[in-house]
C-alpha cells in the first residue's frame, strides 16, 4: 500500500505507470507541495482577505472530510465544533484577557470535548439518523450561545477582541496587515494539513477506511467500530475547531451564524464540490466555493443562486467533485 | 474420533420478540473437522452462526472458546480469540484492492489506532496477507480493485479475510452460494485444504457436496438441534428423513 491509495476512491495499489508515478510522487509529498502552493496563493487571488478565508475554510473542509469522506460519516453538525472554537478563542480574549495562542488552545480544546461529548451520543446511530443527531446536538449548542448573550453577545455575535499584535515565537507581527496575517494563519493550517495526511497514512486511516467501505466486515475482523469513529469524529471536531479559532481571529468578531445550521451545510457543499474522496479535494472545494462567492457578489446581491446552480451541476455531473474529476482523468 | 473441543455450546437459545429462533440447542466441536449445519430455510442456522460469531447475543445459555465463556463478549472481541467468519451474502471491502482487503483484516491484531505508524510499514503483516492470497489462489489479483472481482472470487477473497487472521474456528456461511459447478469445485477443494489445520463449521444447501465433504453434520429444525453424526448416521436417521430429506416441495 502507498499514500496513493488516499488519494482517490477507486485506485489503492493499482499498478500503473507514467503519470501515474508522477502522481504517487506528488502523494507522498502531498503536505509540503500543498503548502508550497499555498505560500503563493495571496498572489493569484483578489484579496487578501479572501486568501485567510481560503485557509480557515481549507482547514475546515479538511477537518470535515475526515469523518465524512473516510471515515463515511455524514454529519450535519459540524458548525458545532468551526463555531465553538472560533466563540472559546474570541471569549478567552474577551473576558479573560488571554493570548491569541493561549485563546486558540481554548478555542480546539473545548471544540474537542465538545466533539467527544456530541460522538458519544450520536455515533452508535447510522445513516440519516446520525446526520439528524449531530444537527440537533448542534441546534443545541446554537441556542445555548443565543441565550448565554453576556458570555456570547447573542444575536449580535462576540466582538471587542481585535488582535493588532501577535507574538509569533519571540518575533512581534503587526496582525493587522493582511498577508502576515495569512502566513501566521498558514502555519496553523500546515499543521492540520500534515496531522491529517499523517493520520489517512497510517494504521487509524486504514482502519477508518475500512469502516466506511463495510462496517459489519470490519467488526467480524476485530475492530472496535464505535470506539474508532469516535477517535476520528472527535480528531475531525478538533481540527474543526482550530478552523473556527482562527476565523475568529481572522475576523475579530464571532458572528452567531458560525454555529448555525447553514455553517455545517457549507462544509458539505465544499467537500462535495472539491471532492470526498480525496485527501486534497476539500480544500479545493472550499477555494472555489469562495473564489465564486467573491465573484459573484461583485455584479448581484443573488449570487447564492448561481453558486447553487453550480453544485447542483457538480453533483449531478461529477460527482467526485472538481479534485476528484482531475486525479480521475491523471489515472487514466 | 476423540479430539479436545475448543468450542462448547451450552444450552443455548435466542428469542427475537417472543420468536423462537434456537432452543436448546448445545454441542462440541474441535480437530480439524469440517462440520456442516444443515434445515430447512428460517430453520436456525443464520442464528446459530450469529450467536457463535458474536454478532448476536443468545437469550439463554452459553458460549465457551477454549475454556474462555465468550456470552458477553462484545463482537470485535470474538476475532481475538481465534474465531473468524464468512457471511452468505459476500460482505467484503469493496473499493479497497484485493491485497488491502487481506491486510487491513490481519491488522486488527498489530495496530488499531495508531495514527503514527503508516500502514505499509508491517512487512510480517504485508507478506501473511500475500500467503492468505496465496492459499486461496487469489494471488495474481493482489492489486485489482475489490469489487471488480467475479462473483467466485469474491467468496475466495472474503475466506481470505478470514484466514489472515489464523483463527482456530472457522465459520463459512453458504461459501458456494450463487456460484456455477466449477467455482463449486474449487471452493470445495479450498475447503478441505482448510480443514487440514483447523475447525471448519459451515452453513450449506448443496446437499451432495455437503456429504462428500463433512465429517458430521447436524441438523436444525424450527429451532432445535434434531439430529448430530455423521453423513452416513444422518442419511439414515428417520426424522431427519421426514423433515428435511424427503422434503421435495418448497419450504413453509
Amino acid at each position: 500500500m502507498t499514500p496513493q491509495s488516499l488519494d482517490t476512491t477507486s485506485a489503492p495499489g493499482q499498478s500503473r505507470s507514467g503519470a501515474g508515478a508522477l502522481m504517487q510522487l506528488a502523494s507522498r509529498w502531498r503536505v509540503p507541495l500543498t503548502i508550497l502552493a499555498l505560500c503563493a496563493l495571496p498572489w493569484l487571488l483578489p484579496s487578501k482577505a479572501l486568501a485567510v478565508n481560503v485557509l480557515i475554510y481549507g482547514t475546515f473542509a479538511v477537518g470535515y472530510n475526515l469523518l465524512f469522506g473516510y471515515t463515511g460519516l455524514l454529519s450535519f453538525g459540524h458548525a458545532a465544533f468551526f463555531g465553538s472554537g472560533a466563540y472559546l478563542t474570541g471569549m478567552s480574549i474577551v473576558h479573560f484577557g488571554a493570548n491569541w495562542l493561549l485563546a486558540l488552545t481554548t478555542g480546539i480544546t473545548g471544540a474537542l470535548l465538545l466533539a467527544l461529548v456530541m460522538g458519544t451520543l450520536s455515533i452508535r446511530t447510522r445513516g440519516i439518523y446520525f446526520s439528524m443527531v449531530t444537527l440537533a446536538l448542534a441546534q443545541l449548542v446554537y441556542y445555548t450561545a443565543l441565550q448565554a448573550s453576556s458570555w456570547t453577545g447573542g444575536e449580535n455575535g462576540l466582538r471587542g477582541f481585535t488582535v493588532s499584535r501577535i507574538d509569533v515565537f519571540g518575533l512581534q507581527i503587526d496582525f493587522l496587515n493582511p498577508l502576515h496575517k495569512y502566513y501566521v494563519v498558514l502555519i496553523f493550517t500546515a499543521l492540520a494539513l500534515w496531522l491529517v495526511s499523517r493520520a489517512l497514512n497510517s494504521s487509524f486511516g486504514a482502519v477508518i477506511e475500512a469502516i466506511r467501505e463495510n462496517e459489519v466486515r470490519a467488526r467480524a475482523c476485530g475492530y472496535n467500530v464505535e470506539r474508532t469513529k469516535l477517535i476520528s469524529f472527535v480528531l475531525s471536531g478538533a481540527i474543526c475547531g482550530l478552523a473556527g479559532g482562527l476565523s475568529a481571529l481572522h475576523l475579530a468578531i464571532v458572528p452567531l451564524d458560525t454555529l448555525h445550521y447553514q455553517t455545517s451545510g457549507l462544509v458539505v457543499m465544499m467537500t462535495l464540490l472539491g471532492g470526498m474522496g480525496s485527501f486534497f479535494g476539500p480544500f479545493i472545494g472550499a477555494l472555489a466555493f469562495l473564489v465564486m462567492e467573491d465573484l459573484f457578489s461583485l455584479w448581484t446581491a443573488h449570487w447564492q443562486l448561481f453558486v447553487g446552480a453550480i453544485f447542483i451541476l457538480f453533483v449531478l455531473f461529477l460527482p467526485k467533485g472538481i479534485w476528484g474529476t482531475i486525479l480521475g482523468a491523471g489515472e487514466r | 474420533m476423540s479430539t479436545t473441543p475448543i468450542l462448547t455450546v451450552e444450552d443455548v437459545g435466542k428469542r427475537f420478540n417472543g420468536f423462537v429462533a434456537l432452543e436448546g440447542v448445545s454441542a462440541t466441536f474441535g480437530g480439524n473437522r469440517v462440520t456442516a449445519v444443515i434445515g430447512p430455510n428460517g430453520a436456525g442456522k443464520s442464528t446459530l452462526f450469529n450467536v457463535l460469531s458474536g454478532a448476536i447475543k443468545p437469550s439463554t445459555g452459553r458460549i465457551l472458546f477454549e475454556g474462555r465463556d465468550l456470552t458477553a463478549v462484545p463482537q470485535h472481541a470474538f476475532a481475538h480469540c481465534g474465531i473468524a467468519r464468512s457471511y452468505q451474502i459476500t460482505t467484503i471491502f469493496p473499493q479497497l484492492s484485493v491485497h488491502e482487503n487481506v491486510r487491513v483484516s490481519g491488522q486488527a491484531f498489530r495496530s488499531r489506532y495508531n495514527i503514527w505508524r503508516n500502514r505499509d510499514l508491517d512487512r510480517a503483516l504485508i507478506a501473511n496477507a500475500d500467503a492468505a492470497l496465496a492459499a486461496v489462489g487469489l494471488h495474481d489479483k493482489r492489486n485489482r480493485i475489490a469489487k471488480f472481482l467475479s462473483h467466485g472470487e469474491q467468496r475466495a477473497l472474503e475466506i481470505a479475510i478470514a484466514l489472515v487472521a489464523e483463527p482456530k474456528l472457522l465459520l463459512l456461511d453458504e461459501p458456494t452460494a450463487g456460484m456455477g459447478p466449477e467455482e463449486t469445485k474449487a471452493m470445495v477443494a479450498l475447503i478441505e485444504r482448510l480443514a487440514m489445520d483447523r475447525t471448519i463449521l459451515l452453513v450449506e444447501h448443496k446437499m451432495k457436496m455437503i456429504l462428500g465433504l463433512s465429517d458430521r453434520i447436524l441438523v436444525l429444525h424450527h429451532g432445535r438441534l434434531i439430529a448430530d453424526g455423521t453423513p452416513a448416521q444422518i442419511q439414515a436417521d428417520s426424522e431427519v428423513r421426514r423433515v428435511y430429506l424427503g422434503q421435495s416441495h418448497g419450504h413453509a
